[in-house]
């Protein structure tokens, strides 16, 4: 079982690293996806990995699972929906304001000319 | 206990939530509310100061669970020094962002900013790791509605790039968190201190790990080189009021870096020996002399001002990394007069911005603005604190950081790369103020109308100011600061404040 986490975690963080030096934004988010789904499972396997144990002590167990980590996994979940939500609307706002969904920033200087009094206000 | 450290925690989301809720379309109310809560919270922070000057490290225990179980805030010198410095910085950036009413080109810009301000004081006063982590969400979260504030091609741009770095930097902290966790057991910042200490060097490689990602994961927010790549765009790109007070979040890098690797993995931890010394020192140089190089060929004062920030985090870094009381005191002193300066550079580019038609900040001679001479004073002050020049405080704080590296192995090095890129500063610094303010062409007619800001030029006015008032009171300011360097090099006074003061008193 060890084997199998560890080398799911280990494929996942390897796809996402890929994904995320990728050029345009869509790659990019979904990188962070996986990324974020490996470090889940990475926090989740910090408490240890225990099959069919409680995860609170009731007295009679011989064994019980540390659920410090699912609180924090639970919250690692949280935060990366919200934030995955955040960059999604953020990519869908740069894209449509400027039909164009590359993550570098594109005419560094040279933007001074070709630069819309509307755009920045 | 002590119920004043959570205030700073409380009010700024209540008001943020109140605002969200019943003042989405008033933003009068919303600004009235927005400087009261904040004024409030100088009030507390100071308060909270006063209390920590006396040496007491306080803790208070959320929900009264004991300390390695329960969630700790902690308010010692150093915690109270960054939350004081915070609270003082927002007061001028509100008044700037009403002033010039950035305010009115987005939503809800006060009560993100409220939420930004929960997130710093958080970072600031957190006594667990984890809670750490939560809290930089928290700021950043708040920082990422800030950023693209009033939107813009650009804007949404550079904002996509800050939010992808940041989620990267996020990632590595979990991973470096669940290693700490799996390898000690616990993540109460007292309470690794211990396990650490106590750890025997055969088995201790996840933990340097760890600390190594740790590193690598506030190196990203100070902006340290190679992690600074997200600096420049966001900063040159954020609304001004907003880039004003990111001068504060790249601090909260600098804040943890000295905070984890004094109390966890300090320089006498001999598990995790030599991983944040030597190579932050290295780092700290050469993202010197980058931002430096950076002021010296970029082609805006928007992007100056964001490479002489880079520049500031290199010299504050130095300091830091060298890991002795004196250095510690070195580096507060120069992160609170970098914050104040830098601070007071982004607005003064703005008004610049704002006053130049079809141009902006770009490095190109244009016709005289309106009010030539008063904002060219402000800028050429706000550079010079920058570049570390007398009459103000960051050449105090360079002569600190300089005399503090007496002694190191590297100290003709770190001599040499701050002096040499003094001078690169005040050249750049000198090219592009003659080149804005003096070398003026065309006709002035289409400026003239510009109205006077009175708020948004106060603002200014007090954040140099505080520069001043800071080169003036060095002497009591570095007292202070010696018995706060003090404090954060013994750990021990910390783990016992933290896991025994706190275990035996019931509320």
């Amino acid at each position: 079982m060890e084997y199998l986490f560890s080398s799911a975690v280990g494929v996942l963080t390897a796809g996402g690293i890929y994904l995320v030096l990728r050029f345009r934004t869509f790659p990019v988010i979904l990188g962070i996806s996986l990324l974020s789904y490996a470090v889940n499972l990475f926090l989740f396997a910090s408490g240890r990995l225990a099959l069919n144990v409680p995860p609170v002590w009731q007295g009679q167990d011989s064994d019980y699972t540390d659920p410090l980590p699912q609180a924090l996994v639970l919250t690692a979940i949280v935060i990366s929906f919200g934030m995955t939500a955040v960059v999604v609307m953020l990519a869908l706002g740069s894209y449509l304001t400027s039909r164009d969904d590359r993550i570098d920033m594109t005419s560094e200087d040279g933007a001074a000319s070709e630069q819309d009094p509307e755009a920045k206000r | 206990m002590n119920h004043w450290i959570a205030a700073p925690l409380l009010l700024p989301p209540l008001v943020g939530a109140i605002m969200i809720i019943s003042m989405r379309h008033h933003l009068e109310l919303a600004r009235v509310f927005s400087v009261a809560s904040i004024a409030v919270l100088l009030g507390i922070s100071i308060g909270l100061l006063a209390q920590s000057a006396t040496g007491a490290i306080q803790v208070y225990l959320l929900g009264n669970w004991p300390a390695p179980f329960g969630i700790v805030l902690v308010l010692d010198r150093l915690s109270a020094l960054m939350v004081t410095l915070t609270a003082l910085l927002a007061l001028p950036v509100v008044l700037y962002a009403i002033g010039s009413d950035w305010d009115r080109r987005g939503k809800h810009f006060h009560a993100l900013l409220q939420f930004q301000l929960m997130g710093l004081f958080g970072a600031f006063l957190t006594g667990d790791i984890f809670n750490l982590f939560v809290f930089f969400e928290v700021l950043l979260i708040a920082s990422y509605g800030l950023m693209i504030h009033g939107a813009g091609k650009r804007r949404l741009q550079a904002g996509v790039q800050y939010v992808v770095y940041n989620l990267l930097g996020s990632t590595l902290f979990l991973f470096a968190l669940g290693a700490i966790y799996g390898v000690t057991g616990t993540l109460n910042m007292a309470d690794l201190s211990m396990r650490v200490a106590e750890m025997p060097q055969s088995g201790s490689a996840l933990i340097r790990v760890a600390a190594a990602l740790l590193l690598l994961v506030f190196a990203v927010k100070a902006a340290l080189i190679p992690l600074h790549f997200w600096l420049p765009a966001s900063y040159a790109e954020a609304p001004a009021p907003v880039a004003a007070l990111f001068a504060v979040m790249t601090k909260v890098g600098a804040y943890a870096i000295l905070r984890v690797f004094t109390l966890i993995f300090g320089p006498s931890v001999a598990v995790t020996e030599g991983i944040a010394g030597p190579w932050l020192i290295i780092a700290a140089m050469i993202t010197l002399a980058l931002g430096m190089t950076g002021v010296l060929g970029a082609r805006s004062l928007g992007r100056i001002a964001a490479f002489s920030a880079i520049g500031s985090m290199g010299t504050l870094l130095i300091a830091v990394g060298l890991f002795t009381p004196q250095a510690t005191t070195a580096a507060l002193y120069y992160l609170i007069h970098s914050t104040l300066a830098g601070a007071a550079l982004f607005l003064v580019v703005d008004q610049v911005r704002a006053r130049r038609a079809g141009i902006e900040d770009h490095l190109v001679p244009g016709p005289a603005m309106a009010m030539n001479g008063l904002v060219a004073a402000l800028f050429f002050a706000a550079a010079i604190a920058m570049a570390g020049m007398p009459p103000f405080s960051g050449f105090v704080g360079k002569l600190l950081v300089m005399t503090s590296a007496r002694g190191h192995e590297l100290v003709w090095l770190i001599w040499a790369v701050i002096l040499t890129t003094s001078l690169m500063a005040v050249v750049g610094f000198a090219r592009a103020g003659s080149l804005v303010f003096w070398k003026t062409e065309g006709s002035t007619a289409a400026n003239v109308d510009t109205p006077v800001q009175y708020l948004a030029f106060t603002a200014i006015c007090s954040l140099v100011a505080l520069v001043v008032l800071l080169t003036i009171s060095a002497g009591p300011v570095s007292l202070f600061l010696d018995a706060a360097a003090a404090q954060i090099h013994d750990p021990v006074a910390y783990r016992d404040a933290v896991l025994q003061g706190s275990g035996g008193q019931p509320q």
